[in-house]
């Protein structure tokens, strides 16, 4: 009984020791950070804040409310209505993101009360004239790069993606260290064909909203140009119970309370 | 000529001057009291002028000289939404400033009016002044005979004025399967047509170009309830694609008609059946639309007065071509039905129209700058007409309030009657100034 005891003991103890031992793979890491960054809740909002600096240090503020829904797999709808500044106030952004092929989207001119089916564009173009890319904003596809757990810190996995293909980018690679706990990203650089470090995507904030890790306030420098982009994010809410009906042309006509209040 | 030019440039001037006073003495207190009673004013202002690149016998050199001043009041409440949009406007283009807001005339240039409101979980009703728009095209209409302002396109205006507002019912029923859209405008609103008094155009009966001389005579139908329109959408997205089907019972929207006893220009009856699709293809956007023209009042083609039943299609591809860069290109064409008893039963000297229009557009849009900067080009163009329509246009964001912006109208033409040929004097650069608040 005793040898029994001892043999269960040292096998669970050895198990456990086998688990904690046994660190995740760089895959494993990306996924759940893709999970944390991107899918939190079933859906969500936010106030979003952005104020571009220039290099000369003048300023640009763009204000929107932004919703997500999770769809089927990993496929999600986003609804963007701008608040700020006045010559897009009023306008809509509305996307059906799908994983592996082209997203559908749509802007609602609302002077025109027009709904426009808009071209898939590159996804590194700059969001609304900001820092911050349309796939910073969306994610971007964890099967796009190679990834490689470079560092595991007491606090953070370090990762270094490389593309899968090489000309859809204008990055060579890019490092990006993940939190141990929350698996939100913390930072991201961005290294150019020559290896150069032209770019960095930061969360400076981070607050646990509705039992979610959440960044509140993240920072995109381009440090090339020398301009960067602070994202503030306000009213931040998970699982609204957002119906499906929210992501289509009647509500970029008639905008929903969630985004106008 | 020197009179005009100084004449141009002092009015700009002037306009300049007093709109930068409006704007800086708006008081801040004013807006405080909207707010109390939660209402969010929006606007802007704008200051622009244009001018023709050549002279036109018939015109003023000035093209477009006007400020604008937009007040966008917004009141969401728990049962509806009511939305007033107005501009005060001073137009030194027309000599008449009394308001007439069908035609957009006079200082005041009401856009929207309306209160939006859901009594059923599956209806959505909108009633009053209101923009309508559908259909697939850019810049092109098959299906959508809502009104358009083809003074303010030529002009020089922002594009958002093409679309005249309609006083209408918009009613929208939606379910899982298909939603329905339905606008009654009970009274007939007609496009802002090119009339002669902004614009030289061909006039028919004169056998030339006219413009101030001969401000075209026509009979709109304004009888309330009798002289209504009815458009119709179904429309629903499949696998990705948004698919529609149309129709509208009501008139031709432009003046292509004539009463014989008075040759004044007449809106005939018309009815249009169609249906369009757009969805991703490929790396861009690729659209499909087709409608049938019924001209009710002369369905066999042999009423010189009347124009002949058309079928219209369109179809159109859009993609990005580089990181802010995007083209997009279309096909459009006009089939006349009957065309051999339109020409026989066609008034001697009257210029005859081919049997079938086809025309192209291109559309090159180019952000730059941050995106701060928008370069773009839409160009139409009839290898059946020999005309084309070239639409330049520069806008730079100074900052999140200022834009200034800059751009032409170019037409070209070998033949003075055709549809875009006629307006080759009214060639014409413009530039503005808008600040948004």
């Amino acid at each position: 009984m005793k040898t029994m005891t001892a043999i269960l003991t040292s096998a669970i103890l050895l198990g456990v020791l086998g688990v904690r031992a046994q660190e995740l793979t760089a895959e494993q890491v990306v996924l759940k950070a893709n999970a944390a960054a991107y899918y939190a809740g079933k859906d969500g909002r936010a106030d979003v804040k952005m104020t571009i600096t220039d290099g000369k240090g003048g300023t640009r503020e763009r204000e929107f409310t932004i919703l997500r829904m999770n769809a089927k797999g990993e496929d999600q709808n986003f609804y963007v209505y701008f608040k700020a500044p006045a010559d897009v106030r009023k306008m809509a952004y509305l996307v059906w993101k799908h994983v592996g092929k082209d997203d559908d989207r749509w802007l609602w001119l609302p002077a025109l009360n027009l709904k426009k089916r808009i071209a898939p564009g590159d996804k590194r173009t700059s969001f609304v004239g900001s820092d911050f890319l349309y796939e910073d904003v969306s994610g971007r596809g964890t099967e796009e790069d190679t990834h490689e757990l470079v560092e595991t810190t007491d606090t953070e996995y370090v990762l270094k993606s490389t593309p899968k293909d090489p000309d859809s980018v204008e990055f060579s690679h890019y490092t990006i260290r993940i939190d141990k706990t929350t698996f939100l990203p913390r930072k991201a650089e961005y290294f150019d064909k020559n290896g150069k470090l032209y770019r960095r995507v930061e969360a400076l904030k981070t607050e646990v909203v509705d039992g979610h890790p959440t960044v509140i306030e993240s920072v995109a420098s381009d440090l090339v140009a020398g301009t960067k982009t602070v994202n503030t994010f306000t009213n931040v809410k998970y699982d609204l119970g957002l119906s499906e009906r929210v992501f289509t042309e009647r509500f970029l006509r008639r905008p929903p309370r969630e985004v106008t209040r | 000529m020197k009179t005009h030019n100084s004449e141009f440039w002092g009015g700009l001037l002037w306009i300049a001057f007093v709109a930068l006073s409006v704007v800086s003495a708006a008081p801040a207190e004013e807006e405080a009291w909207l707010e109390d009673l939660g209402l969010e004013t929006h606007g802007f202002l704008d200051v622009r002028g244009g001018r023709r690149v050549q002279s036109d016998p018939h015109e003023r050199d000035t093209s477009l000289l006007e400020s604008r001043l937009q007040l966008d009041v917004e009141r969401m409440g728990d049962w509806a939404t009511l939305q007033l949009r107005a501009d005060l406007l001073y137009d030194d283009i027309v000599e008449d400033h009394d308001i007439d807001l069908e035609e957009g005339k006079g200082w005041l240039d009401l856009r929207e009016a309306n209160v939006l409101f859901t009594p059923l979980d599956f209806l959505d009703v909108k009633v009053g002044r209101q923009i309508l728009t559908w259909g697939t095209g850019d810049l092109l209409f098959v299906n959508d005979l809502f009104p358009k302002d083809w003074q303010s396109f030529f002009a020089g205006r922002d594009v958002e004025y093409l679309k005249a507002p309609s006083d209408a019912l918009f009613a929208s029923v939606f379910s899982d399967y298909v939603n329905l859209d339905v606008a009654y405008i009970p009274c007939f609103d007609a496009d802002r047509y090119i009339s002669g008094e902004r614009f030289s155009y061909w006039n028919p009966l004169l056998g030339r170009q006219a413009g101030r001389d001969a401000v075209a005579a026509v009979d709109v139908p304004d009888g309330w309830f009798r002289d209504d329109e009815l458009a119709a959408r179904a429309s629903r997205n499949m696998a990705g694609y948004d698919v529609a089907v149309y129709a509208y019972v009501g008139r031709w929207k432009s003046p292509v008609g004539m009463d014989m006893a008075t040759t004044n220009a007449t809106f005939p009856e018309l009815a249009v059946y169609g249906a369009s699709i757009q969805g991703g293809l490929g790396q861009g956007v690729v659209s499909a639309e087709a409608g049938y023209y019924d001209s009710s009042d002369d369905r066999d083609g042999n009423l010189p007065t009347v124009p002949n039943s058309e079928v219209r299609l369109l179809v159109g591809y859009e993609r990005e071509l580089a990181r802010n860069f995007t083209g997009g290109v279309q096909y459009y064409v006009e089939l006349m039905q009957d065309h051999g008893t339109y020409l026989a039963t066609l008034p001697e000297g009257f210029a005859a129209r081919d049997e079938d229009r086809h025309v192209v557009t291109l559309r090159l849009t180019k952000l730059a700058l941050n995106q701060d900067l928008t370069l773009s080009l839409f160009a139409y163009y009839s290898p059946s007409d020999k005309d084309a329509y070239l639409r330049p246009s520069a806008a730079y964001k100074v900052n999140d309030q200022w834009t200034v912006s800059a751009g032409g109208n170019v037409f070209v033409g070998d033949d003075p009657h055709t549809f875009f040929g006629q307006f080759e004097e009214n060639t014409n650069i413009y530039g503005g100034v808008r600040y948004s608040f």
